[in-house]
């Protein structure tokens, strides 16, 4: 009898890959098999073409005495002192949201919620960073709506307070809009968690949702593809999010934490079962046995292909002693959450799954976790392009003059979809919720309390500024990390760890490779000279329309830690009467900034310099100001430089300011030179002192109060007017 | 087993918003002879056979699917 | 306002509160904080349990019980704990009802009314000033008449109705307790952010005091008087 061609390729396996699994198998994969070593060596979850990059993060890391648990779980652990340890990551959803925008978005927040749950913490706060198409193009309004519902529709009745983000528009991302969702959580030193499967007949339960057809093969291609002609009806990849069910899976599990009932926890993200028993196996004590039929099934026909390749959400995977079964079952009963023993760990070192007693699998389970391919794409430099690009300088547009001109321009681009107010978005997030919110949109950085009994906060910063990148990929990731660095530095905080979502084209374009590596050295070299290490993050390959890859985007977090809330610092002007101060030297630099985009359309040219020494000053007098009860506000010079700054900052509170600018007027105004901000000071003397202390070049720049802004000799902008240009446009455009 | 179904809808006098969203979304769609759409929920309820499947179903409407305060509902048996 | 309260002394010490929670509640913890902040004690109570524990008042916190898929507070009144607190409630317990809890009062008939979808379609969280139209409640006796404070909202079902005999008579007897002063976010009918009943032991609104008690988390420290509010009236009692 001849054999059957096995249809890898349609799992999305390449000739090579498939020959390596006969290779480690010594046989034919089972079907079974086959589809789980194609959705676990899929891009996504094997990180193939990223893998080689990412290392520098870990072989490059700075020293840090805060990491606790670094690169590689689910998400990096940092100390942030008494006893109490905080674990962040970002992570993209973005092809999901584009299909199915409110899910999309809902789903992300779930499951990177679900990450931080695993750690052991009590996830309390989320940020999102989306990107779409141009505001004013068909189906941009579409993705708007259904992405922020779908963000705020599963924050909200999760009960996390959403505490900030980004939101951008540009023609790359009008057929693959990217959707990154960030969670931070808190726990106790000893309630951290491993995702290991350990001790020898352990029971393996798994907790939460009915498994149904919903996301199989969201990871690889399986949801495209036939399988075999038992296969039924194919079903769309669409997973829906029960934010219900997470929430008590919340609550149940971190009951379970507490009472000490697990040793090891794994939430079912993308490959869902398959990952899940394949990664705990292989980083416990190498074997387990998984009875598949008892799996608890939204529909009864299913498979174990299915099964094991679903992205049903709200589920987790717990590894229990015997001993504990009978309490862990009790609380999920309290709690109404399903709970199901469906294996047992083993010793033998090959994860076995068997339907009805008949073996399906029988692998080394680091087959699949591990040992997946690895690759080092081709990389090149697109010199024409880029060389093109890199001299096509923003030196040549006509830029405003006159006090009339200058002040038209301020109010267009306060008033354009890149700089306008994010609140018709915002609003829809709850910032509330949990009590611990001290500062959120439109602030610099959100900033929580982590505790009831504590004074303790963090602070987050997330940015991406996807123009820089396209300019200069190196240099565009460095300016990302210094914007979220310099963010979290103006609340008052302490840097100490970096998360990040890598958004990017195909890495088989070996431009976008050329990109992603210059974008992951940028990075790596910038967090080893900020000292802030990179804990963990999330690569989203093939964002592409056609053959056009999305501008890169690499997403930045930035996690700080504040000794006392009550000292952290807004960004608006809070009283009438301070003393407006620019820390920072400002350059010609308008290459790649929003006045070029804004007013001219344009993108060319080289970003501002980065300038990480100044940027560590600068953070470490922020850090020293807001300790002291010195600044009363700081806020970040970045996109739209010091006027778009001043407009925000007077229109928190309404408060005006009148200032005064130094130079050419155009430049101080729009220039993004990196590592500035403004700040606000009852002391001015004492504020010029301290800067000079820390070698941060410190201007007066005026006085806040008053309804309008003022630049002397040039013009008056009035509150009322601004705010109409600022708040008026995401209303008006998505209703 | 019985199947019944039971349709929710907003009373009448209720601003439906859902329903105006779509109303207003149609006609750029090019269905411009809609007038009025109104959003409500639809139950299906299979009852095990023993009691009226109707009666069970009023009941459950009246006292949870429906607040009587804003919404109406009918009950009728699915068609096989 | 916690030292105002805490000097009521040795008769606050034996005062408590239930804070219920429902599986998908979310600011239960947050009411509960505000609560002590007020100087008063805490116990929780859980959904699924018929007790009230001998509290001296309960509040209903917000959130998504049991997900609200089927309308807000719909499923939650059904719960062990409301058929106790609706017994209570009868012969004169405070009960105040906090978003998803004045959904629960309103499906339990503790108070008149429905809470729809907002007009505008969309969740709403934003700093939204309150006029306290009612100060002789258990939860508003420390308000003047008249007087407007800030409390945060967020919901996305926070839309009053009610029909006009309903509306006419909550006008007629005062028992309208907040009303939304500026732009109306979600459509309420003549305004309502929250009502009572006619003993004014019963009070439900949509906005959330118990996320303005300092200003530090909150825009204002305006919502702890609604606390301070009830221990007054228990002292009294």
């Amino acid at each position: 009898m001849t054999e059957v061609a096995q249809p890898f390729a349609e799992l999305g396996l390449k000739d090579d890959e498939y020959q390596r699994i006969l290779e480690i198998l010594g046989r034919r994969p089972t079907d079974t098999e086959l589809a789980m070593y194609g959705v676990m060596w899929s891009e996504h979850c094997s990180y193939k073409s990223s893998k080689v990059h990412l290392r520098q993060f870990a072989d490059n890391a700075p020293s840090s005495e805060a990491m606790l648990v670094g690169i590689g779980e689910n998400a990096g652990v940092v100390d942030v002192g008494d006893g109490l340890a905080v674990t962040f990551k970002v992570e993209s959803h973005n092809h999901p949201s584009y299909v199915e925008p409110y899910q999309g978005a809902a789903t992300g927040v779930g499951g990177i919620v679900r990450d931080i749950l695993t750690m052991g913490a009590r996830p309390i706060a989320v940020m999102d960073s989306l990107r779409f198409g141009e505001a004013e193009a068909p189906d941009t309004k579409r993705l708007v709506q259904g992405i922020v519902a779908g963000v705020g529709g599963y924050g909200n009745c999760l009960g996390l307070p959403n505490i900030g983000g980004e939101v951008g528009f540009d023609p790359t991302y009008a057929g693959n809009p990217l959707v990154n969702a960030l969670c931070v959580g808190v726990l106790p030193h000893d309630r951290l968690q491993l995702a290991q499967a350990k001790g020898t007949g352990n029971v393996v339960i798994l907790l939460g949702a009915k498994t149904g057809r919903d996301g199989i093969g969201g990871a690889s291609v399986l949801a495209s593809a036939t399988f075999d002609d038992e296969s039924p009806t194919k079903r769309p990849a669409v997973q829906v999010g029960d934010p219900f069910a997470e929430k008590v899976l919340i609550e149940c599990c971190l009951e379970l934490f507490d009472a000490g009932l697990v040793t090891g926890i794994q939430d079912l993200g993308a490959a869902g079962l398959s990952c899940a028993f394949a990664e705990t196996a292989a980083h416990g004590d190498g074997g387990m046995h998984v009875e598949l039929e008892k799996v608890p099934l939204r529909e009864a026909s299913m498979v174990p292909v299915e099964i094991l390749t679903s992205e049903s959400q709200e589920r987790m995977l717990a590894i229990v002693e015997p001993a504990n079964v009978a309490a862990v079952l009790a609380l999920c009963e309290k709690w109404g959450a399903l709970a199901t023993v469906v294996g047992t760990v083993t010793d033998t070192g090959r994860l076995v799954i068997t339907w009805h007693g008949e073996t399906v699998v029988d692998v080394v389970p680091g087959s699949l976790a591990d040992d997946g391919p690895v690759y080092h794409r081709p990389i090149q430099r697109p010199d024409l392009e880029q060389d093109a690009l890199a001299a096509d300088s923003s030196a040549s547009l006509p830029r405003p003059s006159t006090g009339e001109a200058l002040r038209e321009t301020v109010l267009r681009m306060a008033a354009s979809p890149e700089l306008c107010s994010r609140r018709w978005v915002t609003e829809q997030y709850d910032r509330y919720v949990m009590g611990g919110t001290v500062l959120a949109m439109p602030h610099d950085g959100g900033v929580v309390r982590i505790g009831d009994d504590t004074s303790r906060g963090i602070a987050l910063a997330l940015d991406g500024n996807g123009r820089f990148a396209k300019l200069d990929p190196h240099d565009g990731a460095q300016l990302n990390l210094a914007e979220a660095y310099r963010n979290v530095a103006c609340a008052g905080a302490t840097p100490l760890a970096v998360t990040d979502c890598l958004n990017f084209g195909s890495p088989e374009d070996p431009a976008v490779m050329w990109q992603f590596a210059e974008a992951t050295r940028g990075l790596a070299e910038a967090c080893r000279a900020l000292g802030t290490p990179v804990t963990g993050g999330n690569v989203s390959f093939y964002n592409q329309t056609g053959a056009t890859a999305i501008n890169p985007t690499p997403v930045i977090g930035v996690l700080a830690v504040l000794d006392d809330v009550a000292k952290r610092v807004p960004s608006g002007f809070g009283r009438e009467g301070e003393h407006v101060i620019a820390l920072g030297e400002t350059a010609d630099e308008l290459d790649g900034s929003a006045w070029a985009w804004v007013m001219h359309g344009h993108l060319g040219g080289r970003p501002p310099a980065v300038r990480l020494d100044a940027e560590r000053s600068l953070a470490a007098l922020l850090r020293r100001a807001a300790a002291d009860g010195l600044v009363a506000s700081a806020h970040d010079l970045s996109e739209g430089g010091l006027a778009q700054a001043v407009v925000e900052a007077a229109l928190i509170n309404g408060v005006g300011a009148t200032i005064e600018v130094i130079g050419d007027p155009f430049t101080s105004l729009f220039s993004e030179s990196a590592a500035r901000a403004i700040v606000t000071t009852d002391d001015a003397e004492a504020l010029l002192a301290l800067a000079g202390e820390h070698g941060v070049p410190a201007t007066r720049l005026g006085v806040t109060g008053g309804d309008a802004v003022v630049v002397s000799d040039l013009f008056d902008l009035g509150l009322d007017e601004l705010r109409a240009a600022f708040e008026g446009t995401l209303p008006a455009l998505f209703g | 087993m019985p199947r019944v179904i039971v349709d929710v809808m907003p009373k009448p006098e209720i601003l439906d918003p859902q329903g105006q969203a779509i109303a207003r979304a149609l006609p750029n769609l090019g269905f411009d002879n809609v007038t009025s759409v109104r959003q409500g929920k639809r139950f299906e309820i299979e009852v095990a056979d023993g009691g009226d499947p109707l009666e069970v179903a009023r009941l459950a409407a009246e006292a949870m699917l429906a607040n009587p305060v804003i919404e109406d509902f009918t009950v009728h048996v699915a068609p096989d | 306002m916690p030292g105002a309260a805490g000097s009521l002394g040795p008769v606050s010490a034996s005062i408590t509160v239930g804070v219920v929670t429902f599986p998908g509640s979310l600011d239960d913890r947050d009411a509960a904080r505000a609560v002590r902040a007020a100087g008063v004690q805490v116990i929780r109570l859980w959904h699924g349990d018929a007790d009230l524990h001998g509290v001296d008042a309960v509040v209903l916190p917000g959130g998504f019980s049991y997900g609200d898929y089927l309308r807000g507070g719909a499923i939650a009144r059904f719960s062990s704990v409301v058929g106790e607190i609706v017994a209570a409630a009868g012969a004169g317990l405070p009960v105040l009802g906090i978003c998803n809890g004045f959904q629960v009062l309103c499906e339990a008939h503790l108070l008149p009314g429905a809470l729809v979808r907002n007009a505008g379609l969309r969740f709403v969280c934003r700093d939204q000033v309150l006029a306290v139209e009612n100060p002789s409640t258990s939860w508003t006796n420390q308000y003047a008449a008249g007087e407007q404070i800030l409390i945060p909202i967020k919901h996305g079902e926070g839309r009053y109705v009610a029909d006009a005999v309903v509306l006419d008579e909550l006008e007629q007897s005062g028992r309208v307790v907040f009303r939304y002063v500026g732009d109306n976010p979600n459509g309420a009918l003549n305004n309502i952010a929250g009502i009572a009943n006619e003993a004014g032991n019963v009070v439900g609104l949509m906005p959330h005091p118990e996320h303005a008690i300092d200003e530090l988390t909150g825009p204002s420290s305006d919502g702890l008087t609604m606390f301070a509010s009830l221990l007054k009236a228990l002292v009294a009692a």
